[in-house]
């Protein structure tokens, strides 16, 4: 009198009563069934592995090839940031080299001395802050903390020193004159 | 455990409309303050008969077939779920679609929500909410052995014709013995086609 509870893989039954073979594709696609539902056929699952392996390999080359352009760019000029008397020791001022919208930090650290670096954190491009007194620079993001001096990562997740810029000082002006990238 | 051979039994001559299983589902912690079952009455100008309505876990379940989210599943054991939450769209194609008038669309939550026959409950074998409580058992829940003892005048159907839709359903309506071997199934839409005098148990001999 029970009607017995069909197979799993059948279980339920199409409105118009023909077997699971004779049903159009999407209804494959879209099972009633949970169990259907949530299997994931081996083919499916080999086709996203290599979707995302040649999307991965495609990201590399791109990455790859932007560099490659970025070294065959000319050399950035040199640029006129400051003159020695406008900062006071301790003093920092934020300028725009090499680019115009490369935000970096030129210090004042003693009467002789000035460092610039960029004031992009190289953990997650957060905008660092100079500490002067502390000897640092301090990313507030995730507590990222740069030696003031030679921009080397001191404390935090950075992965890398700040990138220098090199300055050169005539006759009372500071000039920038060209990008340092370092390595860790 | 899988309970399957326990099945859901209703008996709608047997329901005194007392409201117990609505109250009785408003309770399940799933759901706390909705009621998932519908105690409708047949024909309230001329009877006081009432019907317990539950979602009748159909073999070929409309409410999923039109489902555009694809969010109403059925899972190994012949339940209908609930809709699942992150993909119901809360259109109410369900509600339209289906022969029972089962599912009901929250606006509020965006959401359709039905009887699920306490799948908490039921799926670690115990009897889903309304049937603990039934006081004249119009829901039972148990054996087809014990039905066949408890109830010797009626017999289990759960087949439905709705016009040209053949619906076969997990769970079974009692029926006076003898209606179910007259035609395949419960005509439910040629008794209501025909319903003359309100009252839909005229023609049956109980």
């Amino acid at each position: 009198m029970a009607t017995p509870i069909p197979e799993r893989e059948t279980m339920s039954v199409p409105p118009d009563g023909r077997p699971h073979s004779e049903q159009p594709a999407w209804r494959q696609d879209f099972p009633i069934d949970w169990p259907q539902d949530q299997y994931v056929e081996r083919r499916d699952f080999v086709k996203f592995l290599t979707l995302t392996s040649l999307a991965f390999v495609a990201g590399q080359f791109w990455i790859a090839g932007k560099h490659w352009l970025r070294g065959r760019q000319a050399p950035p000029g040199a640029k006129r940031i400051a003159a020695v008397g406008d900062l006071v020791v301790g003093g920092s001022l934020v300028f725009n080299y090499p680019g115009e919208h490369d935000a970096s930090l030129l210090v004042r650290i003693s009467e002789s001395e000035f460092v610039a670096f960029g004031q992009k954190c190289t953990h997650l491009s957060c905008a660092v802050i100079p500490r002067p007194n502390e000897g640092i620079f301090h990313c507030p993001c995730h507590e990222g903390v740069f030696d003031l001096r030679t921009g080397r990562q001191l404390a935090g997740p950075p992965p890398r020193p700040l990138p220098r810029v090199v300055l050169e000082i005539h006759d009372g002006e500071i000039f920038a004159t060209a990008v340092e990238e370092r390595v860790a | 455990m899988k309970p399957d051979h326990l099945q859901f039994f209703i008996d709608p001559s047997r329901c005194i409309g007392c409201q117990a299983c609505v109250h009785a589902c408003t309770e399940c912690d799933t759901h706390r303050g909705d009621s998932m079952i519908h105690l409708e009455y047949l024909n309230r100008a001329g009877s006081i008969q009432t019907v317990p309505v539950v979602c009748m876990h159909c073999d070929q379940p409309t409410c999923a077939e039109v489902c555009p989210a694809d969010a109403i599943k059925r899972t190994a054991d012949g339940v209908v779920q609930s809709a699942r939450k992150p993909r119901c769209i809360a259109c109410g194609n369900c509600v339209v679609a289906c022969p029972f008038g089962v599912p009901e669309v929250h606006e509020e939550r965006k959401l359709m929500m039905k009887c699920d026959m306490c799948y908490d409950r039921t799926s670690i074998g115990k009897k889903p909410m309304c049937a603990t409580v039934c006081p004249s058992q119009a829901l039972f829940y148990g054996t087809a052995e014990e039905i066949a003892r408890l109830r010797p005048m009626s017999a289990p159907s759960n087949t439905f014709q709705f016009g040209r839709q053949t619906i076969t359903t997990r769970v079974f309506v009692m029926t006076p013995r003898g209606t179910v071997t007259l035609a395949p199934g419960l005509d439910v839409t040629a008794v209501l086609d025909d319903r003359s005098g309100g009252d839909v148990f005229a023609d049956m001999e109980i």
